[in-house]
């Protein structure tokens, strides 16, 4: 539903850049992790994509599950008023 | 001065407001208590005032380095607030919301458990109104609404009051220090600020009431209940174990619900539930460093939430809808909340650099230095929640994604002026967090920006964001459509009234029944002694001469035989 002429964030070919940029940008930080020095807590906190792994891997479950709970909890939008 | 309890000046000037506004819009900002201006005393200096009343020591005002840090963000947030709020022309919100702040003010300074009581309950009173304001925009749904919210409230000030009672019976003592699960009085205490920091299952008067106000109501609901709440577990239930897990769920468990919310301040409530629950974490574990980091992070959580809660409320003032179903593109009439509200995104997401960053940190690594292994990971992955709902569900579904067509004039000048004080605060907190760990209760050393830290963050920040990036583009990311979640306000919204149904049908039956047998009797009854005593009955009837003259007779000839005997 656009109107006009698509905005900045709108056209297909900048949003595919920027989403490559965003994959470049993880792929910079995964290798940061292997020089940087932690001061681990924990043992696994110190492999170099601990934190983007577990971040990626939480995010995905959120969704997953949320659009399971959404099977289980949506009702109408007046639900509480009909 | 000395005497007057810090937020008096708030409460009562706010009924002299709409006098003094008589015919205009509110043009005053809410006067900050000059009292607190003054540098923060040291904990050993903490200045106290007290009174005796009924044999007990009531002290109404304690002021110490804990109490300090919410009573400079809180006078903070309503100076905030009253600026945002500078065009409501409203009388009732123009008073409920300095009484509101006052209110949590002056709890968040009382010393004893009474005192404490008064202030709660004020704050639960005065702040329905802000909720009840919201009719104009959303008309029954704000009033029933608010009474949930009312009764909830007032139920965990009297909780309090019992427990208070019942704690000075067991100790003989009102003060509100630190009090410990030690006995079924401060048992029912506990209760009582789980309730009003929405622990799991006692949660849901926050999302259900908060997105039923005006946009301004909101921003002031945002800020004070739940933080003085928070403030008094800090006070009385430092250490307390159950706490870390209490917290923790409360961290996981709103952002599913958050996902997929249609609401956007709905979805907001279910994210201060969420950071509510970072906060409840660092009082369990309830070193020096955690509860350090609990105060640090409400004060920065009172202004990136606040900041969220503007944004979306200036977004429902120019569009008339706050729906994610019905919003997009926003980018292009409203630039400059659409900046404010990312801002906003990125502190509470804790980007390094904004507030969220130097303040969360303090909690997780305090949990970590207590090598709490599965509450590390759960508040790890409650963080990659937020990035999801604050971090990028609000501000994309609402500026970005796919373009309403909604053309609308940006948010007012009073609200963009609040917004960008709000947000350089949150910049300001980000990049120096110095003073702001100054003015913490306790004095440590702690450096938010090592490189592990911020190396860190980010990865679990952008890998997050490269999962939205991929489910959205694939299709995988659950669409936002008009629907209504169920949570547990289902308990007492739809199956107790459910379950009552049938008892309230007994208890009618029951009644029914014996108001018929009743009124059987009297029917009978009243039929027998209108014939026994009516004009023909055989006693209210008239009789003959004769007949009279023969009872007459036996009457006296019972007296004779009685009277002759003697």
């Amino acid at each position: 539903m656009n109107h006009g002429e698509p905005g900045f964030f709108e056209d297909p070919a900048r949003i595919r850049k920027i989403v490559i940029a965003l994959y470049v940008l993880c792929g910079l930080l995964a290798a940061a992790g292997l020089l940087v020095h932690w001061h681990a807590h924990f043992d696994f906190e110190a492999w170099p994509a601990f934190y983007g792994i577990y971040g990626f891997l939480g995010y995905s479950f959120i969704v997953f599950s949320a659009k399971g709970l959404r099977k289980l909890i949506k009702r109408p939008e007046d639900y509480y008023d009909a | 001065m000395h005497s007057l309890p810090p937020g008096a000046i708030l409460m009562l000037g706010a009924p002299l407001l709409p006098f003094l506004l008589e015919g205009a819009a509110a043009r005053l900002p809410a006067p900050a208590d000059p009292e607190l201006r003054a540098p923060a005393p040291s904990a050993s200096a903490a200045r106290d005032s007290s009174l005796e009343l009924f044999g007990q020591t009531l002290v109404p005002i304690r002021i110490d380095r804990l109490a300090l840090v919410w009573g400079h963000v809180f006078h903070i947030a309503a100076m905030l607030g009253a600026l945002y709020a500078l065009r409501v022309d409203d009388r009732v919100q123009q008073t409920a919301a300095p009484i509101y702040a006052g209110s949590a003010i002056a709890a968040a300074f009382a010393g004893d458990l009474l005192t404490l009581f008064v202030y709660w309950e004020l704050t639960a009173v005065s702040s329905v109104f802000l909720v009840w304001a919201g009719r104009s925009l959303f008309g029954e749904r704000s009033l029933r609404a608010g009474m949930r919210y009312l009764i909830i409230q007032v139920t965990s000030g009297v909780l309090l009051l019992a427990g208070a009672v019942m704690h000075v019976a067991d100790s003989g003592s009102l003060a509100f220090d630190h009090l410990g699960l030690v006995s079924p009085g401060t048992t029912l205490i506990f209760l009582a600020f789980g309730m009003k920091a929405c622990f799991p299952l006692l949660h849901n008067w926050l999302q259900d009431a908060y997105p039923e106000s005006t946009p301004s109501g909101t921003v002031f609901l945002s800020a004070f209940s739940t933080k003085l709440a928070i403030y008094a577990l800090a006070r009385g239930f430092a250490g307390t174990e159950c706490l870390i897990w209490i917290g923790a769920i409360m961290t996981a468990f709103p952002i599913f619900f958050a996902v997929i919310e249609n609401d956007l301040r709905r979805v907001l409530a279910y994210s201060l539930n969420n950071q509510l629950g970072f906060m409840v974490v660092g009082i369990g574990v309830g070193t020096e460093l955690a509860l350090n980091g609990t105060a640090a992070h409400a004060f920065a959580h009172i202004l990136y939430k606040g900041l969220l809660f503007m944004s979306m409320g200036a977004v429902l003032m120019r569009t008339g809808t706050i729906k994610a179903s019905e919003l997009g593109g926003l980018h292009k009439s409203m630039p400059w909340t659409t900046v404010f509200c990312i801002v906003g995104a990125l502190s509470i997401s804790a980007m390094p650099l904004f507030s969220g960053f130097t303040t969360k940190s303090m909690i997780i690594t305090a949990v970590g230095d207590h090598h709490l292994l599965w509450v590390f990971l759960v508040l790890v992955f409650a963080s990659a929640g937020v990035v999801d709902h604050s971090g990028i569900k609000v501000p994309f579904f609402t500026f970005f994604a796919h373009d309403s067509g909604r053309r609308v004039k940006e948010a007012p000048l009073e609200m963009l002026i609040a917004m960008g004080i709000t947000a350089a605060l949150c910049v300001a907190i980000g990049i120096f967090p110095a003073p702001l760990y100054r003015i913490l209760p306790y004095d440590i050393e702690y450096h938010a920006y090592t490189g592990g830290h911020v190396v860190g963050q980010l990865q679990l920040l952008f890998f997050a964001a490269m999962a939205f990036a991929i489910l959205f583009r694939s299709g995988l990311y659950p669409p936002e459509v008009r629907s209504r979640n169920l949570d547990s306000d289902w308990l007492y919204r739809k199956l107790a009234p459910a379950m009552l149904r049938p008892v309230v049908a007994g208890c009618g039956a029951i009644d029914g029944a014996w108001r018929s047998a009743r009124a059987a009797v009297a029917t009978r009854g009243g039929a027998l002694i209108a014939r026994v005593c009516g004009p023909r009955g055989f006693l209210g009837g008239a009789w003959t001469t004769g007949g009279a003259v023969v009872w007459i007779s036996v009457v006296l000839l019972g007296f004779l035989l009685a009277y002759y005997r003697h």
